[in-house]
């Protein structure tokens, strides 16, 4: 009976599986013939390529100072995107920006991601008193102008790469619980949630297997959208002189420095923006594609 | 339709108490001696400490917080230290060059956002529809703290044609007002005119192939009223909603605009007061930031409810 019993759940076990990989492949063959996501594809792998790599693509130290090579434009001396105010190779130094700005963005929205995920499982599941005091203050924290909620934390923690992914992180905390609440909202009253409930699943359970798993699906594009944002965020809390601080480069911090000598070498803060605006499109590309691939009510 | 009106006001009580404590314990939480700081560093410790007691520093927090609840809600929000004025006196002063940038770019940007969101929409994958919408993508994406060093390298630098700096002196006319307005609200309006753009393509296809406006146009409507009047008007909500969004974001913007500008507005003086560690002048401003974020959201919600009656906040309307 009892090995009978475990030979049935095997063969569920495995047809579920199996089923799970048909749907995964699934997404990926649609998402493979959306072009707006293979685009955003192909630009966010070229730059966590790019980033991952800095040290095999390029052997310049980006902190090297070079007093006389100062403000050279692309091309010159070997400097393929040109030297800063102090003589520093341009390319080196976004190439190696790049990982922190990454770094930054993705590891900004995995916090946000982890605190707005429970946060939003909890409110929405539990309902009533709870659910009412976790979303007054997510408004609360919503009526604060992300950028202003940043730099004060910024402010309180202190310049920093860990300061400014909690800065990140918190700031987009409210968006995360918002969503993942409202999925949450209609996915519990689900008939499979029901029969859960009918013979006993714990909450714990009932939240992380069953909820959760059931939607991923618009957090994976808020995820990816909210990289994007984040991107923008590490570069304007950078550019403020709030965020990275040498001698660590970030994209924003270079475009701090490009800032102070736009006259003598528009080449520093043109280039490095470049790298954001591209990078945060393709972010965008990607998120605008897996919605439309995972949610296709919500396409554009 | 009141009842509702009155219960979506009740709950936005909450939220700005929730807006008050944690601007003020964010403010109390940021490093440094306030009283120092206005001092300077050569100030004696006596000076310092009746600064401290002038500033009622030297309460405990739980004093201070309630001190500071019952000062906010009789409307006031203490005084700068730096300025030596009044913070409502500061605000009154900043804000309106911060309203005539953020509503002007909004307002351009409503207009051509629209225009071309109705445009994509009825010429749905022509190479236009398509030159737009890319347009649109790289609008959203877009760092505008490097669009504006862009504008002011290309329009200032390289061709001197509009100034880069400041706000310009109505003395000297309008022209000179204007031209220095030219290039933040350029700035400002890009993100906004690209996301209405694309709000208004998607809800506007929406719309255009309902059976109702299908029937206007059965009965030989002319085309632009149908569009212009009836299609436009359902479309409307999406686009009601994202203007609010907009125009509570559009502050957001100005701290990053005001700051590449020198434009003197609400942005430029956060930013100076978080350097100065002015602490009755962080709380204020950020405070009367995110009060008007919450009015705005709450205007919106009445308006959406206006327009759309179908919306009922009683179940709850999205996230909320």
């Amino acid at each position: 009976m009892s090995a009978q019993n475990t030979e049935a759940l095997g063969a569920k076990a495995h047809e579920e599986m199996l089923k799970k990989e048909r749907r995964a492949n699934n997404v990926w063959n649609k998402l493979k013939r959306n072009k707006t996501a293979m685009i955003g594809l192909v630009i966010v792998l070229f730059m966590v390529i790019i980033a991952i790599f800095a040290p095999v693509i390029t052997s310049v130290d980006p902190d090297e100072i070079h007093p006389l090579d100062t403000f050279l434009t692309p091309g010159q001396n070997g400097h393929i995107f040109g030297t800063d105010e102090f003589g520093r190779d341009l390319f080196a130094r976004i190439l190696y920006g790049s990982r922190v700005s990454i770094i930054v963005a993705v590891g900004g929205t995995i916090v946000a991601g982890i605190i707005g995920i429970l946060l939003g499982l909890i409110a929405g599941y539990m309902g009533g008193f709870v659910d009412a005091v976790i979303m007054r203050i997510m408004d609360g924290l919503l009526a604060f102008p992300f950028v202003l909620l940043s730099i004060i934390l910024m402010t309180v923690l202190g310049p920093g790469v860990v300061n400014v992914i909690i800065a990140i992180g918190v700031g987009n905390v409210p968006s995360f619980a918002r969503v993942v609440r409202g999925e949450v909202h209609i996915v519990k009253n689900e008939e499979y949630c029901n029969a859960g409930r009918v013979i006993g699943v714990s909450n714990i359970r009932m939240l992380f297997s069953h909820i959760l798993p059931n939607i991923l699906s618009p957090v994976i594009v808020y995820a990816t959208l909210g990289v994007a944002g984040a991107i923008i965020s590490e570069a304007a809390l950078s550019f403020l002189g709030l965020g990275i601080s040498t001698p660590t480069s970030s994209w924003g911090s270079i475009l701090r420095q490009g800032k102070d000598c736009l006259n003598t070498a528009p080449h520093v803060a043109m280039i490095s923006g470049l790298f954001i605006l591209v990078t945060v499109l393709g972010f965008n590309l990607l998120g605008d594609g897996i919605r439309d691939v995972l949610d296709p009510k919500m396409k554009k | 339709m009141l009842k509702t009106i009155l219960k979506r006001i009740l709950q936005s009580i909450p939220t700005l108490l929730i807006v008050v404590t944690v601007t003020f314990v964010l403010t109390r939480m940021i490093p440094g001696n306030p009283a120092r700081s206005v001092l300077g560093p050569q100030a004696s410790p006596d000076a310092i400490a009746e600064l401290e007691e002038e500033m009622g520093l030297n309460k405990s927090k739980a004093e201070q917080y309630v001190d500071y609840m019952f000062n906010v809600l009789k409307g006031d929000f203490g005084k700068s230290y730096v300025y030596n004025k009044p913070v409502t006196t500061l605000i009154a002063e900043r804000i309106p060059n911060t309203l005539v940038i953020t509503l002007t770019s909004l307002v351009i940007a409503l207009i051509i956002g629209l225009a071309i969101g109705v445009f994509s929409a009825l010429h749905q994958y022509s190479i236009l529809d398509y030159v737009f919408m890319i347009l649109a993508l790289v609008g959203v994406s877009m760092p505008i703290f490097w669009l504006g060093m862009m504008l002011v390298m290309t329009f200032s630098v390289n061709l001197g044609w509009l100034p880069a700096l400041g706000m310009g002196d109505l003395s000297n006319g309008l022209g000179d007002f204007i031209s220095h307005m030219i290039l933040p609200c350029f700035c400002l309006a890009t993100i906004p005119t690209a996301t209405f753009a694309r709000i208004t393509r998607s809800s506007m296809l929406e719309v255009i192939n309902n059976d109702s406006i299908k029937s206007l146009r059965a009965r030989g409507i002319k085309e632009s009223v149908v569009i212009w009047k009836h299609a436009l008007k359902n479309a409307l909500p999406p686009i009601v909603t994202v203007l609010g969004l907009q125009l509570a974001q559009a502050f957001t913007g100005a701290i990053l605009t005001e700051s590449i500008f020198s434009w003197p507005g609400m942005g430029t003086m956060i930013v100076s007061a978080i350097d100065n560690r002015d602490y009755q002048l962080i709380q204020g401003t950020v405070l009367f930031i995110a009060v008007v974020f919450v009015v705005v959201n709450l205007l919106v919600d009445v308006v959406y409810m206006l327009i759309n009656p179908r919306v009922s906040y009683e179940s709850g309307k999205g996230g909320k």
